[in-house]
């Protein structure tokens, strides 16, 4: 609930209608309707550190731009620059601060804030900067005509602006005050000034309260209001505020500071305000504050009570300690060029890189040592780390983005040289023919271009032959091969008997999700007898499999795989033969049984085809399931327990941050369209394993038969030999039944992104925004099939939590054709049609069954409170045969779809 | 000049090509830089191109026409280096701004010639406004990185100077080009507010900054969508990127533009990349081919030429302009 009588909730922007606020430094920063709070940072102003004066005073000028550093680290957005003290000529230090600034990338690359009462400094600060800045602050204390003047030079410099709460009468202490001179301030700005509104930032005065003064006991309180009521009524303004003033009777007590800081923003940001002056090394989570203190600090913050401000002081004293240190090395840019190489590289900071290579390569006699030395040095580094488990599959892709960048610098110079690079050995990376699935490939690519291998990345889709010829033409090492779906093994296979066709000897690596070492030794490998076939379980498994192929001890290696692989067979076969199946009629004859009653068969709100066109990404945000977000990048754990893991909980907070951040430029920016096709139809079974689908309830016209696959393996007395069609009704037993299907892809629109980040050399973002959009692929399927269950078919208003959904805890499935429940992907193409998905969603099918956008789901509705998940394992070819025969498609070729399921 | 505006909606327009590349053609020696107005200036002053729109305006207009016969719809004055501090080199700040009305005169007066024989394709002079050969964000001595030769203040009145110039002789469009540095930017984007309110104009202004190399980004070492944001207070006829860079190159740049920006885009991108010898090698084909895939996408407004380009460059991105029917929707 808003604290405000007049509003509800938490605030939303709803000035949807203005542009964003937009300021830059060398890079943009945008605050967007979900930016939750851009932090500015505060330590760079001579009137709040004493330390920043003295260094000011003193001209300690490198020492004071250390300081700036530490709070573009430590996470400012924006950094506020004040040099308002009678002890030093402000305009001068300004203007020769900002000059600094300029010329150190890892600082300037946010926007700056000129803080300043005076006039002729806010002026020669505006003049020495290239973004768009911030002015801290004005206001209607000295008149109108002051600043009307003020206000259009800012404009004209092309400055946001912070306006404060103050007028001639002076600065505003209540409410009503505080509304009032903002919306004058506001209506001088917009309507005669011709400001814009979203450039506005409204600071509505943080007082301190506590002070043991009655009329301070309301100051957080009407601030809060007042915030509300500015963000509802006058559109498009920001709030922003120094909030270390609040705890200002509190100084010495950190502990207490903290708290009253970190509850204030809770309680301001729920209000709407979006940015503070803040110290982010005196705040505390909201969460961690322990409840007796929060108790204490909410009451004098909300007023609660007559005597929460003694309260608190009594409190107080129990509460020791100066809360925590936080201390940022700037040292390592004193250290050795290598140390200095490392470290960029290790951290994947690129802010000095380009300086830093460039000074290494006037050292050098050929710019290609360079790489071979210093980079390659560094990026062992990286590598031993990593093997180590001491960094994570996240912190290497920034680091190989730096090294990109490291690369991308030379590479004119080596050009220019014309020597080449003596890499430890070239591989070539694809994603198989008629798959477009390809994150696990790039973070593969990204890895071992780490450890200096030189990759060739044909992308996806790649047929066998493109394989082979620029395999040849580049003359590389190795193949590494990838794939998601069930086909693309086959596919392997095939790539496979090519490459022994063509006498190839190098070895072959298998990768992705569907593929196992099962598969590879018993099926792969066998066609490759000239070249070894490793299968590479992960990413971080791909460096030393590839080390050892190529290394001294490769003969080793590979002896022990051959060993390794032939196990695996013997053993594959052992089990074969243990295992006994059923004739597909005996299958039938032990079908699962449903006892049919019409209460569990409900009749759907929609009958036919709805289209969600470009649904909204916010909504779906909520969805996701982030556990295998976490997975894709080789943290495994569970969510949100891995966000505090002793290991991995500091780089799994860092990816969700940056996840997160990057969800707030998809949904505001609009970098991906969300479209799905929603069907239901009558439907009933026929001949055990067949569903018929009907174009209305008089069940005459027959839109399509959806072919299920049914469990052959022989089971334990009371289990079932499972099919699909066993949740559908059967005709003969005459009662209506439905089935449903749906096509979901949030992929729509995001190769522009990508082609973006491919331009900077972005591996990071680039893998980051594929998997994010996997994830809201996934969590609109989860949201449109609780719409089908509440609403389209509407069998089910049980209300769940999200942890719930994630959990599946509801009645119905979602099978998707290709997966164990239904292997065979020759059925998509059926219910691609029958929701005519490719002209309403965009998304089509490649040749071997994948969906391209690569985020996009698909499926089947099962509504039948008994119908549940399964996974139809190993068939036997009578079972392939009849399906070869239904589907009118030839038994070889079926065999093919089906191969990674029959039993042979 | 809303007529401009009302014929960018409707189509892609053509701005000239490099002028340095053509004048080079001439072999020109010192006294063509000097003729009729500086014959006793104690310095040399070959290579000053800027000032042949005073001491050969024959081969100036000569050239502007050239471009037009090749179908160029926006010419650029002569006047690139047309400032006070640009011309310090050389001892002429006393001349800046002649360089600047006549420059904008003679264009207007070639201009006018072509639009009268062919009233159904305007034709327009855009004063064209250089970086100048100082910057406001970066250090010129590398030991002391605080260090700035000049001041913004200094670059307004410059600037001034030359926007003032630009207006009197006829331009119809103030083009900001080459932007290395956002701040001398800001500066002449400055000038031109004051100037405008002063003399009661209303001139459209083009904005076109220049990407270095492949980290995307400005000299000043901004971002393309950083640059945007930083010029985007002024409400501009076109953004767009220029020189360095080969058309391909440019275009993720341009995309990001094309995405951001709330204004029509431009492009004059060079002749390829400079080789051994600092000539641009790419022939109008190739250009023309590149620039093909900026119209299938519709991600200019305005196309020319920088360094490198010649007639020939212009006609081939003219005549395909013409050959394909989509303009883009802006």
């Amino acid at each position: 609930m808003s604290l405000h009588p007049d509003y509800k909730g938490k605030y939303n922007y709803k000035w949807s209608n203005l542009p964003n606020l937009k300021l830059s430094g060398l890079e943009p920063l945008e605050v967007t309707p979900t930016t939750n709070f851009v932090n500015i940072g505060e330590r760079t102003n001579v009137a709040g550190s004493r330390l920043f004066l003295r260094l000011i005073k003193e001209e300690k000028f490198d020492e004071a731009l250390s300081i700036a550093r530490d709070q573009v680290d430590g996470g400012a957005q924006i950094i506020d620059i004040n040099m308002d003290d009678g002890l030093i000529d402000g305009k001068e230090a300004m203007v020769k601060f900002l000059n600094l600034i300029a010329a150190e990338p890892d600082i300037s690359k946010i926007p700056i804030m000129i803080d300043s009462s005076k006039w002729e400094i806010i002026e020669a600060g505006l003049q020495c900067v290239q973004g768009k800045c911030v002015v801290n602050s004005i206001s209607l204390k000295e008149g109108k005509e002051k600043f009307v003047e003020a206000a259009r030079k800012i404009r004209q410099y092309g400055a946001a602006v912070v306006v404060m709460a103050f007028d001639e009468l002076g600065q505003a202490d209540s409410y009503e005050r505080r509304i009032e001179i903002c919306e004058t301030s506001y209506r001088i700005l917009v309507d005669e000034v011709n400001f814009p509104p979203q450039d506005i930032i409204f600071d509505p005065n943080v007082f301190p309260v506590a002070t043991g003064m009655d009329e301070h006991r309301r100051n957080a309180l009407d601030f809060f209001l007042a915030t509300r009521w500015i963000r509802e009524n006058l559109p498009g303004a920001h709030i922003s505020g120094g909030i270390s003033n609040v705890s200002f009777s509190f100084r010495g007590n950190d502990i207490v500071r903290e708290a009253m800081h970190s509850a204030f923003l809770y309680h301001a940001i729920k209000e709407g305000m979006d940015m503070g002056i803040v110290n982010p090394s005196m705040l505390m989570v909201y969460d961690d504050i322990p409840k007796d203190l929060l108790a204490h600090v909410e009451d004098v913050l909300l007023d609660l009570r007559e005597d929460a401000t003694e309260r608190l002081l009594n409190f107080a004293e129990t509460v020791s300690g100066n809360g925590k240190v936080r201390v940022v090395d700037l040292e390592w840019r004193n250290t050795s060029l290598q140390e200095r190489l490392t470290y960029s590289l290790v951290k994947g900071m690129a802010d000095f890189i380009d300086d830093d290579v460039e000074e290494a390569r006037k050292s050098v006699k050929e710019p290609i040592e360079v790489i071979e030395g210093y980079l390659m040095t560094g990026m062992n580094v990286v590598g031993d780390l990593f093997g180590e488990g001491k960094m994570f599959l996240p912190q290497v892709v920034k680091s190989a983005r730096v090294m990109k960048k490291a690369v991308a610098y030379l590479l004119p110079y080596i050009e220019a040289s014309k020597t080449d690079n003596r890499s430890k050995g070239k591989v070539l990376m694809a994603t198989v023919k008629g798959d477009v699935h390809d994150i696990g490939k790039n973070i593969v690519a990204v890895v071992l271009g780490c450890n200096n291998y030189d990759i060739i990345d044909l992308g996806v889709m790649v047929p066998a032959n493109k394989i082979l010829e620029a395999a040849v033409e580049h003359k590389v090492d190795i193949i590494g091969l990838s794939g998601l779906i069930t086909p693309s093994l086959d596919e392997m296979v095939h790539v496979a008997k090519e490459m022994e066709l063509m006498g190839m000897t190098i070895p072959l690596l298998i990768g992705g999700a569907t593929t196992s070492k099962v598969h590879t030794a018993v099926k792969i490998d066998q066609h490759y007898k000239k070249g070894q076939t490793v299968y590479v379980l992960d990413a971080s498994r791909s460096v030393t499999v590839v080390s050892d192929l190529l290394g001294e001890k490769r003969d080793q290696f590979i002896e022990d795989i051959k060993n390794e692989y032939e196990g695996v067979r013997v053993n594959y076969a052992k089990k074969k033969g243990f295992k006994k199946f059923l004739s597909i009629n005996e299958a039938r004859a032990n079908k699962f049984q449903i006892d049919w009653k019409p209460s569990d068969l409900q009749k759907p709100n929609l009958v036919g085809v709805k289209v969600l066109a470009d649904y909204d990404l916010a909504e779906l945000r909520e969805y996701i399931d982030w556990t295998p977000f976490f997975h894709t990048w080789e943290l495994r754990g569970k969510y949100p327990e891995i966000l505090t893991h002793e290991l991995m909980g500091i780089e799994a907070s860092k990816l969700f941050k940056d996840a997160n951040t990057m969800l707030d430029q998809i949904i505001a920016e609009k970098w991906l369209i969300a479209k799905a096709s929603v069907g239901i139809w009558p439907a009933n079974t026929i001949n055990d394993d067949d569903i018929e689908i009907y174009s209305d309830e008089t069940r005459s016209t027959l839109l399509y038969t959806q072919r299920g696959l049914r469990q052959q393996l022989k089971k334990a007395d009371t289990a079932s030999n499972v099919c699909l069609a066993d949740f559908i009704a059967p005709k003969e037993s005459g009662f209506q039944d439905y089935i449903g299907g749906f096509v979901v892809t949030t992929g729509l629109g995001i190769e522009k992104k990508l082609a973006e980040f491919e331009a900077d050399h972005d591996d990071y973002h680039s893998i980051l925004l594929k998997a994010l959009a996997d994830r809201l692929a996934e969590a609109f399927a989860e949201r449109l099939h609780e719409l089908v269950r509440t609403d389209y078919w509407g069998y089910d208003q049980t209300p769940l939590d999200k942890t719930e959904l994630i959990q599946e805890k509801y009645r119905g499935i979602r099978p998707a054709p290709g997966y164990p429940a239904n292997p065979d992907h020759t059925e998509k193409p059926g219910l691609f049609e029958l929701l005519n998905a490719t002209e309403l969603t965009g998304v089509t099918l490649t040749e071997s069954m994948a969906m391209m956008p690569a985020s996009s789901v698909s499926g089947w509705y099962f509504a039948h409170p008994q119908a549940h998940y399964f996974g139809v394992g190993k068939i036997k070819e009578d079972q392939v045969e009849r399906l070869a025969m239904a589907k009118g498609i030839s038994l070889a070729r079926m065999k093919q779809w089906l191969s990674s399921n029959l039993e042979d | 000049m809303n007529e401009i505006r009302e014929i960018l909606k409707k189509r892609i327009l053509i701005l000239d090509g490099a002028m340095g590349t053509m004048i080079q053609r001439y072999k020109l020696e010192e006294n063509d830089f000097r003729k009729g107005w500086f014959e006793d200036h104690p310095y040399s002053l070959k290579g000053n191109n800027d000032l042949l729109v005073l001491t050969r305006p024959d081969i100036i207009k000569a050239i502007h026409a050239e471009y037009l016969e090749a179908g160029a719809d926006i010419i650029e004055t002569n006047t690139f280096s047309g400032t006070t501090i640009a011309q310090a080199d050389y001892h002429l700040e006393k001349s800046a701004y002649d360089i600047n009305f006549y420059g904008a005169k003679i264009a207007r007066e070639v201009c006018n010639e072509f639009t009268k024989a062919n009233p159904n394709k305007p034709r327009f002079v855009a004063g064209s406004i250089g970086p100048t050969n100082m910057t406001l964000s970066i250090s010129p001595d590398v030991n002391d990185p605080g260090f700035r030769s000049t001041t913004f203040d200094k670059m307004v009145v410059a600037y001034s100077e030359q926007v003032t110039g630009l207006i009197k002789g006829g331009s119809d469009i103030l083009l900001v080009e080459t932007i290395f540095d956002t701040l001398n930017a800001k500066a002449a984007l400055f000038a031109i507010e004051n100037v405008q309110k002063e003399l009661g104009t209303d001139l459209p202004i083009m904005v076109s900054g220049t990407i270095t190399d492949a980290s995307g980004r400005t000299l000043s070492g901004q971002t393309t969508e950083a640059f945007l944001i930083s010029v985007q207070h002024m409400n501009l006829l076109t953004i767009g990127l220029n020189c360095a860079l080969g058309a391909s190159a440019l275009r993720p740049y341009l995309q990001v533009l094309k995405n951001k920006a709330p204004f029509h885009i431009s492009a004059h991108p060079n002749a390829g990349l400079p080789n051994e010898m600092g000539e641009y090698d790419e022939t109008p084909e190739m250009m023309a081919a590149q620039i093909k895939t900026f119209l299938d996408e519709g991600l200019v407004n305005i196309i020319g030429g920088c360094c490198g380009t010649t007639p020939a460059h212009i006609k081939a991105m003219a005549d395909l302009v013409d050959s394909m029917t989509n303009s883009p929707k802006n």
